[in-house]
């Protein structure tokens, strides 16, 4: 367990990224990354909600009791994803109604819950900070990545910007809930032949 | 029995911790969420309404008890005098309750505007009274008073065709409006002085 922070945060970008090697969180995943913009709003509350609730179930592994320490977890979580959903209301009005019902869903969202179950319950506070800065920078990544290949080939656009001339007809499954498979699918079988030894 | 006593203490003071904060939080952003709401889902039908008025309505409002029910007033300042002011009311429409919102010169009670706000009517059928200026230009200029009714009920209203519901919708919001800015108007008057300038 001798790793350094920089290892620690280095390993979700990319041995640990979470939708492409964990396959963890798809519902978010699938579900808002139909732009760019809609992707790394995503990931960022997620981030948000990953290093807080981290560090403060690290700062608290030793008073928690094993036997309630989910509930405890969920309270945690709830409690940071609360927070980023008043945030976003009042800041960032227009992307919270784009992503509508996923922001208070980050509860349920298994990456979350299994860093705080797998990692801060058994880790110091700044490893537990460093894990969840880099899963939820990993996880915004990927769901940029994500959001950037449907944008850009069902939409024509990048981050609202067109693209291609106007010749360019919208590849518009790609869009659509089961582009989203396919393109996922697609971003798996990459990173798999990428990452083969 | 310890235990018992442990895991209690610490999901109480868990949770009563996660409640406060919350509480904090929400307290202070209470206002401005309440503004960004009002600025991206009734901003736009605002905007539309008071038209080339020097001030933001959005922030020059003001509410006004009307029986039970608290009401809402946008107040447009044209050359310097706050002569018109937006309301919001609701009539039942084909899929649940349409929001209207109505501008009254409040010197001659005649409507400056209206323009729907939130409403869950059939795409491309009943939407259209939100996005077909020529069904709200109808009322410009008509007096706010009494009662208003679609033409098949013997009124004076032009119904979108293929949305009497919906039109009628929007007409008993209108009337309903009209009954709001009766009772309303003497106090309406009163904190429409406050601002002149």
């Amino acid at each position: 367990m001798a790793k350094t922070l920089t290892q620690e945060f280095v390993k979700g970008l990319w041995d640990e990224i979470p939708p492409f090697r964990l396959v963890l969180g798809l519902c978010p995943t699938l579900a808002v990354t139909k732009t760019v913009e809609n992707g790394i709003g995503m990931g960022l509350a997620t981030t948000f909600v990953l290093v807080f609730s981290n560090i403060l179930v690290s700062a608290l592994r030793k008073i928690i009791p094993s036997k309630v320490r989910i509930a405890c977890f969920i309270i945690v979580i709830a409690t940071f994803v609360t927070v980023v959903e008043l945030l976003m209301q009042a800041f960032t009005y227009p992307l919270f109604l784009k992503l509508g019902i996923f922001i208070p869903l980050i509860v349920v969202n298994c990456i979350v819950l299994g860093r705080a179950e797998a990692f801060a319950s058994k880790n110091s506070v700044l490893a537990s900070t460093a894990d969840g800065l880099g899963i939820g920078v990993g996880f915004t990544l990927a769901l940029g990545a994500l959001g950037g290949v449907r944008e850009i080939l069902g939409n024509g656009t990048f981050l609202g910007k067109t693209v291609f001339g106007p010749a360019f007809q919208p590849f518009t499954f790609m869009v659509e809930a089961p582009g989203a498979f396919v393109c996922l699918g697609l971003m798996l079988c990459l990173m798999n032949l990428v990452g083969k030894k | 029995m310890r235990e018992m006593i442990k895991m209690v203490v610490v999901l109480t003071v868990l949770s009563s911790f996660s409640g406060g904060l919350l509480a904090a939080i929400r307290n202070n952003t209470k206002e401005r969420i309440e503004y960004q709401q009002l600025k991206f889902v009734k901003g736009p039908a605002i905007r539309s309404i008071l038209e080339g008025c020097s001030n933001d309505p959005i922030v020059d409002r003001f509410k006004i008890k009307d029986g039970d029910v608290e009401h809402s007033f946008f107040v447009g300042v044209f050359d310097g005098k706050p002569s018109t002011v937006a309301l919001e009311s609701f009539g039942k429409g084909f899929g649940g309750n349409i929001g209207v919102m109505v501008g009254v010169n409040v010197k001659e009670d005649t409507i400056v505007g209206v323009g729907v706000t939130t409403h869950s009517e059939t795409p491309g059928v009943g939407s259209r009274a939100k996005t077909e200026p020529d069904f709200t230009a109808q009322f410009q200029g008509l007096p706010l008073k009494k009662e208003f009714k679609v033409k098949a009920d013997g009124g004076q209203v032009d119904a979108l065709s293929g949305a009497t519901v919906t039109s009628r919708g929007v007409s008993a919001a209108l009337t309903d409006a009209a009954g709001i800015y009766e009772r309303v108007k003497p106090q309406l008057m009163e904190k429409l002085k406050t601002f002149a300038n």
